[in-house]
């Protein structure tokens, strides 16, 4: 499998450590009045889609850039690669 | 007073050099390292200060810069090693830390790496044979980071087809030693 890094382009997915979904980025609010609730969710309830799904993957033997890779779990087409920072980012974030 | 003698990543008194038809692995103990990493929000000026202040560009993605007595490569995102000539940039790191100010953290890099010049006209089949790099589309410049022997390493192309430096982490320098011999060994 061949990842289309968005920086260095396409690289072996055996350079590449996958974390998990990328609904990881979106951490609740611990300081929210539903917080145990919200974070039990977080850590125990996942998606598991025959289709499209994203992940956080990690170039660990490259840049050592967070990735999101938008991939198709039926198929293994990968759709799209963006930087995990940018995604956060776009999702108000980084400070 | 201690009597303390330096040696080499490979334990040696001198820096080890073989010899193969067609290539030469030798051991380059001369450089000091030192990693910038640029602030959130503070590449743009990190680069500036260095450029300023050391007269370096620092590189683009996959690339390493030359300027006078320094050198770098990228290794990420706002993120680059500098390198210089060890007998007269012992305080690289703090040099680098005065011209990036609060643009970037720096961190002293020398003793956790080794680095091997591989130079000849064989040395691509030796470097095809241990890392998914491909260098043969490559280009002098060119400075990506790739796994040789389960090791972490950066490769960096000084000349195209002819020279390159693998630089890999110190504590392992035998292991990444033996591989290239073993491989220099079984191509040539």
């Amino acid at each position: 499998m061949i990842i289309n890094h968005p920086i260095l382009g396409p690289r072996d997915a055996q350079e590449f450590i996958y974390l998990g979904d990328a609904a990881l980025i979106d951490r609740p609010d611990w300081q929210a009045d539903n917080a145990a609730e919200a974070f039990h969710d977080y850590l125990y309830l996942r998606d598991n889609p025959a289709g499209q799904h994203r992940e956080l993957w990690f170039h660990e033997q490259g840049d050592r850039s967070w990735l999101v890779v938008t991939r198709n779990t039926v198929t293994h087409d990968i759709l799209n690669v963006e930087l995990a920072r940018d995604v956060a980012r776009a999702r108000g974030r980084s400070k | 007073m201690h009597r303390l003698k330096a040696i080499t990543p490979l334990g040696g008194t001198s820096p080890q050099i073989d010899r193969f038809d067609g290539l030469v692995i030798s051991e380059n103990v001369d450089r000091a390292l030192a990693s910038v990493a640029a602030r959130q929000g503070q590449d743009v000026a990190c680069s500036a200060a260095v450029l300023d202040q050391l007269r370096l560009p620092l590189p683009k993605p996959g690339k390493w810069s030359v300027e006078a007595a320094y050198m770098a490569w990228w290794m990420g995102p706002d993120l680059w090693m500098v390198d210089a000539d060890h007998t007269d940039h012992e305080l690289l790191a703090v040099n680098v830390k005065r011209a990036v100010g609060g643009t970037g953290s720096v961190a002293e890099q020398t003793d956790g790496w080794c680095r091997f010049d591989v130079s000849g006209v064989r040395v691509l089949d030796v470097l095809e044979r241990l890392c998914n790099l491909n260098l043969r589309a490559g280009e002098a410049g060119d400075a990506h980071r790739a796994v040789i022997e389960h090791l972490g390493c950066f490769v960096l192309c000084l000349e195209t087809g002819r020279k390159y430096a693998v630089i890999g982490p110190r504590s392992s320098a035998g292991s990444l030693h033996h591989a290239l011999l073993t491989t220099a060994q079984s191509v040539i």
